[in-house]
Order: C-alpha cells, then structure tokens, then sequence
C-alpha cells in the first residue's frame, strides 16, 4: 500500500488521545485495585495490563493500516474463525471457578467470547450494508442474521458466560434497529422472546439465577451476590466528592470488594477519586460514544456506518452495563468496563474497535 | 460496494440522533445515581466503610445425626464454645493477647501461631484460636468482654461420637478438607476451615449429612460487637441417618473382640442387614473432631495391626476351612461326589512327591461329606478337590459373591482373591500346578477373601441360596422426621446350585457345633441350633507337629468361625476372624457364641425392631 500523506494529516488524534487517557487511568487505577491482595511471585497484575495495552496498541495500528475498503472482505473469514475459537473452547477450554471461557495458548489464555464480539459486528454491518433497507420482510431482516447469531450465542451461554451473550445480543438488536425494522418484526421477535424467557431460565446456572432474583429483592441472597452489591455501593457512595485518594480506599485495600480488578474496578475508582474523578471517567466515556457517533454520520459507505455503529454500541452497552452494576441499578453480570477491567482479550479486543474507528474516521476525507 | 442513496442517509442520520440522545440519557442516569450515593448518601456510606460495620457472619448447619436402628444416637452434636480473634477489632494484638492468655492460663504462643496460620484471611474474618471451652472459661472472656475488643466467643456445632470406639470403622470421622478436596469441591460452599467426612458413613453421606450453613448479614460497632442483624439465612441441618446397626448387638460385639485383632460382623440373613460391625485395633473419631495432634496421628498410622483398616472390608485372608463349604457344594453340584463318598484318612494324603496332611494327624478314617464337614477333614476335601480342578470351585466361589466387592461400601473395599488356571497363567507367568488345586481345596494358598464376603456366603447357606447385598443404611430422615430415603433388602440373586445341596451342608454346618466331635463345640448354645464352620488360615508354613512349643505371635494362624442361628429359622449370622488367634475352633467359636447368644436374645425379645 503507497502511503499516504493524508492519512497523518487527517489522523483522528482526538480519539486515539481519550483512549490513552483512560487506559492510563485503568492502569493505575488495577494497581490500586490489585495493591492489597497482591500473591508474591509473578508478574504484577498491572504490569500484564501494560504488555496487553501495549500488544493493543500494536493490533490497534494494525488495524487502522488496512484500508477500510477491504475491511468488509474479513468478515466472513473472521467471523468462522471466530465461531471455531468458541467451538473449541468447549472440549479444550480452561476452567476457571465452574466456567470454561479460556485457551491455553502457549502460557496465553485467549478468550475467544471477547473476540467474537467484533467479529458478529463485522458479519452484521457486511449483511446488512447489503440491504440497507428499513422495510426488510421477515426473512431477510430478521430470521437470517437470528440464525447467524443463534449458534455462538448458544456456544457463549454454555461456557458459561452470561455477561457476553448479553452483550452480543445487544449489539445485534442496536445494529438490527440501526438498519430499521418493521412493526411487525418487532412484534414477532418480542413474542419470540417471551416465549424463549421460561426456557433460557430452565437453562441457566443456580448461581446466575440467584443474581438476577437477587437483584429484584437483594433480600434472597444477604451472603452473595446480595452483599457484593452492598459492599460496592458502600465503596462508591464513602468515595463521596473528593475520594479517598489513589491506594486510600478503604473497601477496596481492604478486599471487601469481589473481582476488584475485573468486574468491580469501577467501585475501587469512585471510592478513590469520588465524584469529580466519576464525573471525568464518565465524561470521557460519553466522549467516545458521542465521537464514534459522529464518525458514524460522516461516514461515506453502508459498511463503515454499520461497523462505526457496532463498534460505538458494544462499547456504550459495556460502559452502561459494568457500571450500572457497580451502582446496583443493573444485576450483578460479569462484563468488563472498556479498557479500565483488567484483561489480555477484552483490552486488545476493545483497542481493536478503536483501531477500527480511527481508521474510518481518518479516511473519511480519502475518497 | 453500495453507496446510500439520499433517503437512506437521512433515515441514517434520524436514527444516530436518537442514538445520541439514548446515549446520553443512559450516561445521565449514571451521573445522577453517582450523585445519589456520593453526595447525597454519601456520609452515610462514609460511616459505614470507615468502620466496616457490616459483616458476614457464618451460621453453621448442625450436620445430621447418625442413629442405630431403634433410633439410639451414635453420633450428636455439642455445641462447643470456640474463642476467636478479629484482629482488624483489636486495637493492640500484643497486649490483648497477653492478656487474654493471662486470663485462660494459655501459653500466648499458641494464639500467635493459630494468627500466623491465618495470615491472609479476608479482613475482619474471625480467627479461632482456641476450641470447646469449659463455662469456668467462657464465664472468664465474657465478664472481661469490655477489655478485650476484637475477641469473641462463637457457639459452632462440634460433632460427638457418644461411644466413642465403638462401630468407628464404619461411622468414620470428620477431619479438615484437604487442598485437592477443596478444589474439587469449593463449588458445593466449602471453604478451608471447614470439616468434612474423611471415612466411613461420614465419608461416603457427606452430602446428605453435611446440610447447608446459613449466614447472616450483620452490623456491628465500632469494636466489633453485633448491633444489629440486617439480614438472615437460616441454616439447613443436615439429615439423619438410621444406621441397620443394633446398638447392643454393636456392644456384644466390641466385648467380644475385646483388645484382640481381628473383626466381628452380625448380619441379619434374611435381608442382607448389618447388625454389628467392629474391627480391632480401632481409634476414637472423637480425637479427629477435636484436632488430631500429630503424635496421636503418627501413633494411629506406625500401628503395625493397624487400626485405621476396617477389617470387615478390608482385611484379606486365606478363608482356610471355612471354603470347603465352596468344595462342597461345587463337588456335588458336579457329581464328581454324593453324599455316601467315602475317603479314607490317614492323616495325609500323598500326591506326587509330597504328602497333603490333614490337620489330625492321627486320621479320620473313613468319612463320608457330613463327617469331612463336621470334623474339618482336609485329606477328603483335598481328594474332593483334585476331582474337580481349581476352575470349577472358582466358579462355584463366584456364585457366592467371593472375589469381587460385596457393595457394601462405595470406597475402600476389598475384592479379595478366588485363583484360577488362566489368573495364574497371566498374574504369575506360570501355569496352575496341580498341588495347588489342593491346597484352594482347603481355603489356602492363593484364596483371599475378606470377613465379610465370609459372611455373605454363610448368610445365604442359612437363606437356602439367596444372596442380599450387605447393608448398612436403614433409612435417610430429614431433620423434621419425615422419610427422605429408605434402603430396601437388596436381593442379588438366587444361587443356582440345588436345594439338596444347601440343605446337606445345612445339616452338616449344624453338626460341625452340635456334634460329639464336630470342630466347633465351643459355639454350642442351648436350644439355639447353631450351625457354622470353623477355619484357620496359615500365616507362615510351620511343621504340623510342632507341639506345644512357642510360636511368636505374628507366625500364629489366623482363626476363623462363621455361623448362623437357629438352623430351621435363621435369624443371626455372623462372622469372626482373629488375626493370629490359632486354631478357629477355639478362640474363634468362643467369641462368636458369647455374641450370637446376646444378639438372639435381644432379637427374640424385640423381634419388631428387625
């Protein structure tokens, strides 16, 4: 590829700035998190979100080099590499406390759900550019992409991760809406759901049950669940206005928090850094959303406004989901928060998206 | 690649401003939820996380209580006063610990090392560091509470074994989950400290004993002490189980053994139900609950009789005489003799270069089936034997149950050994020499079994040929006394050898006790109509007619004596072995007696029960 001039004069700088802000933030806000239960021996739990930053960063570049135009030839391959990695979780996966998400790979554990998410945004934009049409009879605008989504769903659901599958279902009815949908597909998909709802309950695990119940009435589970939304609310409200201050809190040096440095990494910063450093985190947030977005509407073709769009919702309903849990507004449901969770495969999936982003953003004045 | 047309970017462009405002009202929620617990709440929140006021606190599941078959206990709980530590409480550790060790008359040493050992707990966990306090020292703590914050007294059901030694083999005891266990097992709510079955019905009912702890989410001040409970699950004990065992019986039974080595097992035949099981040497499961020391340990496993192995199951000997039931019944069932078949005895039989003695070295003379049963004879049951070939009596063995576990137990048990040619030929790499079809014929040599695959065999001598499966678990009850589970006779199969052959072996058995020479007189009850088979299996080959002088212990035969009562009307049988206890028609007989005789009165006198 010849390079161009223009794509460094027109480099979208402003995106690439935030999402270095706030992987900054992330890091040192782990190494608070990860601080007081610190195991001796290995690598610190900082230092690895460093490396996965940095390989990011790497696949992040990657990815904005290829011209987007080509972009839409990976989807199918990606997408059935990405099903086989789920397909092979099942048999080879490595478990971790009663779920098999992980791959051992080589002294790496991949986890292939976080990939996925990307990869159903590219089959999804690529099928959808096609027929970018909101009137889309039942079968080509609803039964298709249910079908394509059905299978990974199902594999995702019995690793088991309800936290992913959530997502991926998000992004596919954000994206579904995006592309429009008659009165009548939303009525027929509503019903499907209902009628889906007591069998999905039957299937899931005692202990996902018991959040979802406990969230309705934390009553149910005062040991569990029902004290970890005690336990993060307490962190978040004592961080009151100013925080406690970096390495000060008090709930999440003290370990009182679960999964600090994944699921709960928001709680150990609203403690620490309080309302003002909240109210940053949440604004810088909002500024990816609203940027990607913009990038979206600027967009020239069917397929980049769709992959644009994708990309924003998956991390609007991260964002959304993570730290509404924390605030016990949602139920207690493992999703990491974009670059702020530790993690090798949500960190270089997420600057993966990023990637993708700049690289429509930059040649949007190209052609 | 499609271009959009100009409709399409405006239906576009009104979806991505509702987005916009989506995305926004989303984030707004999040602010204001955030300004909510921050601001709004958020002195509250101080307070609480300043003072970690609200905790977990364990309410332990009483574990299920194990009973007899009348509904004795074997095994309660006691609630025991455990003394433990919240160090994040405790302003100054040094002092109170000095303090605390001053009032009890502990070294503080040991409140140090149980501290140390609980080194990276989750904070404000409480810590034991001493177990089942006396009231004397309860009363101590709690009058001096004030002074010592961060100590608190915890009431945790502890498990009591009310007879101690008794039936321990097959109750088993509680010990500390080990790392594998925790591992395999942290998804059913185990944790480090807990206790967990490690043998016997403890082991193998663990999930229906164990219950489920409950917890309650509570406030506490400033030092640690409850001020109020916000939330509570109750615990779930665990069930009840009713053992088959007799109590009485298990006592006759255990008296009988006394400080001998060796097993007693009682079994009701009719049903396969365990009365009586003890095993000698045992150990107090008592020790265990309270925390072995490690030279209480160390002693229990260097036993060189060791008493951790249940006997009954686990214990493999040569059956010795005891086995010419097997030759017998195989002999007639092939033809190769009938009841009238005479051998002659002369007090050893030749065959190739060897002489096959008879352990009456004086002879038997002539004997017929009931006289070769009745008096032991070997030369007759060798020549039976020879007859027959070791695979056919392998055969007949197999049909009572002998060489494969009884299922009695789902860990532990032994299979024991029933030889054949084509066993020999792939365990050895030799073929089956003839002579050693002799000595199977006797019950020695390669036969192993274990006592109660003995029994079993006995048991279905008295039933006429129906095999039961050995049973320990009456029934399984739920806390309240409802029936959870009940354990129904299992009925393994019908023997298929011919009434005729059962009842003259019958008759036989009933003669080897209450016959002028039968071997074992010694278990002769009055008005009981005992019948059984006496046998010695050899430890070491020593010269026959070594007379009175001293064998060392460890080189005595081990005695068998394996019988049911009454004859007609079986109601009891039971098995003893004693490991070098000599002739079996001796020691062996005598035991069994003193505890056939107890057990068939207890049984007569509340025939109910069984």
């Amino acid at each position: 590829m010849k390079f161009d001039r223009r794509l460094v004069s027109n480099f979208d700088w402003f995106l690439l700035l935030i999402t270095i802000i706030i992987a900054t933030i992330g890091i040192f806000n782990i190494y608070s998190a990860t601080f007081a239960g610190k195991e001796p021996g290995g690598m610190p739990i900082y230092l690895k979100q460093i490396c996965w930053i940095v390989v990011g960063i790497f696949v992040m570049f990657l990815s904005f080099c290829v011209d987007y135009r080509l972009l839409e030839r990976f989807a199918y391959p990606l997408f059935t590499v990405a099903v086989l990695l789920l397909i092979l979780v099942i048999p080879f996966g490595k478990s971790v406390s009663g779920s098999r998400r992980w791959l051992e790979l080589g002294g790496f554990s991949l986890q292939p759900s976080e990939f996925f998410k990307i990869a159903i945004i590219f089959i999804l934009s690529k099928y959808f550019s096609k027929y970018p049409n909101y009137n889309l009879g039942a079968i080509r605008g609803l039964l298709i992409p249910f079908l394509v989504l059905a299978l990974p769903v199902v594999l995702v659901l019995l690793q088991p991760d309800l936290g992913t599958a959530l997502i991926i279902i998000l992004i596919f009815l954000s994206l579904l809406l995006f592309n429009g949908i008659k009165m009548k597909n939303i009525l027929i998909m509503s019903s499907v759901f209902l009628a889906g709802l007591p069998l999905f309950w039957h299937y899931l695990k005692g202990y996902q049950k018991m959040r979802i119940l406990t969230f309705v009435n934390p009553d149910l589970d005062p040991l569990g669940s029902g004290y970890h939304i005690i336990q993060s609310k307490i962190a978040i409200g004592s961080g009151a206005f100013w925080g406690k201050g970096f390495l000060k809190g008090t709930q999440s040096q003290l370990l009182f928090l679960p999964e600090q440095h994944t699921d709960f990494v928001f709680s150990v910063f609203a403690e620490e850094w309080g309302f003002l450093g909240s109210l940053v985190v949440v604004s810088l947030y909002l500024l990816v959303v609203l940027w990607g977005f913009r990038i979206a509407s600027h967009s020239r073709e069917g397929f980049c406004t769709f992959l644009t769009f994708g990309i924003v919702s998956m991390f609007f309903w991260q964002i959304f989901i993570n730290i509404g849990m924390s605030l016990g507004i949602i139920p207690v449901v493992g999703v990491p928060l974009p670059l702020m969770s530790y993690g090798g495969s949500s960190t270089i999936s997420f600057l993966l998206g990023i990637g993708l982003l700049i690289n429509v953003s930059t040649r949007r004045f190209l052609f | 690649m499609l271009l959009y047309d100009k409709d399409n970017k405006r239906e576009f462009k009104k979806k991505l401003f509702f987005s916009i405002v989506f995305a926004i009202v989303a984030f707004t929620i999040i602010l204001s939820r955030l300004w909510y617990l921050q601001i709004l709440q958020g002195k509250k929140f101080k307070s609480l996380s300043e003072n970690n006021r609200i905790r977990i606190v364990k309410i332990p599941a009483p574990r299920g209580i194990i009973f007899d078959r009348k509904g004795k206990s074997l095994v309660d709980n006691y609630p025991s006063f455990d003394l433990s530590i919240i160090p994040e409480d405790v302003n100054d550790l040094e002092s109170t610990i000095k303090e605390l060790s001053g009032l009890l008359n502990v070294n503080a040493d040991l409140f140090k090392a149980k501290l140390k050992e609980a080194q990276g707990n989750p904070p404000f966990k409480p810590i034991k560091v001493k177990t089942n306090l006396d009231y004397r020292e309860v009363a101590i703590v709690e009058t001096n509470k004030l002074y010592l914050p961060g100590i608190t007294i915890e009431i945790e059901p502890k498990r009591l074994y009310i007879f101690d030694k008794l039936a321990a083999h097959l109750i088993g005891y509680m010990g500390k989950i080990s790392e594998s266990q925790l591992k395999t097992r942290s998804s059913d709510g185990y944790n480090m400290v807990d206790l967990i079955g490690k043998y016997g019905i403890e082991h193998d009912y663990e999930s229906v004993l164990r219950g489920s702890n409950g917890g309650a989410q509570v406030e506490v001040d400033a030092v640690g002490r409850k001020v109020r409970v916000l939330r509570e699950l109750e615990p779930n004990p665990g069930e009840n189980i009713f053992l088959t065992i007799e109590l009485d019986i298990q006592k006759l039974a255990e008296k009988g053994l006394a400080d001998m080595i060796g097993t007693v097992i009682v079994m009701d035949p009719n049903n396969g139900e365990i009365l009586a099981l003890a095993s000698s040497p045992s150990f107090n499961p008592n020790m265990f609950s309270l925390g072995i020391s490690s030279k209480e340990w160390e002693a229990l496993v260097t036993n060189p009789y060791n008493p951790l192995a249940n006997k009954a199951i686990q214990g493999q000997y040569p059956p010795g005489s005891v086995y010419k039931i097997i030759t017998a019944i195989a002999g007639l069932e092939e033809k190769v003799i009938t009841p009238e078949t005479v051998f002659y005895c002369d007090g050893s039989y030749r065959f190739g270069r060897r002489a096959y003695r008879c352990w009456q070295k004086k002879g038997h003379g002539s004997v017929n089936l009931h006289r070769a049963l009745v008096e032991s004879c070997d030369v007759y049951f060798y020549q039976v034997g020879q007859r027959l070939g070791v695979d056919r009596i392998a055969y007949y063995s197999s049909l009572f149950g002998l060489g494969k576990p009884t299922g009695i137990s789902r860990t532990n048990e032994k299979r024991g050994l029933i030889p054949t040619s084509l066993w020999k030929l792939e365990a050895l790499k030799s073929p089956w020499q003839e002579g050693e079809t002799l000595s199977a014929a006797i019950g020695q040599g390669f036969v192993l079994v274990t006592p109660l695959q003995i029994l079993n065999l006995m048991s279905s001598i008295a039933t006429g040929g129906v095999l039961y499966r050995p049973q320990i678990v009456k029934k399984i009850e739920s806390p309240g006394g409802d029936i959870i589970k009940e354990f129904f006779p299992e009925k393994m199969k019908k023997i298929p050898v011919s009434d005729n052959s059962i009842k003259l072996i019958k008759d036989a058995l009933w003669g080897v006790v209450n016959e002028r020479l039968g071997t074992g007189w010694r278990a002769r009850i009055e008005g009981a109509d005992v019948a059984g088979k006496t046998g010695t299996a050899q430890v070491v080959g020593l010269p026959k007619d070594s007379g009175n002088e001293y064998v060392p212990f460890e080189h005595r035969d081990h005695a068998w004596f394996s019988a049911f009562a009454p004859k007609d009307k079986p109601k009891v049988a039971i098995v003893v072995l004693l490991e070098h206890g000599g002739h079996g028609g001796n020691k062996a007989a005598q035991v069994a007696r003193d505890i056939l005789k107890g057990a068939l009165k207890i049984i007569n006198n509340d025939s109910a029960s069984f």
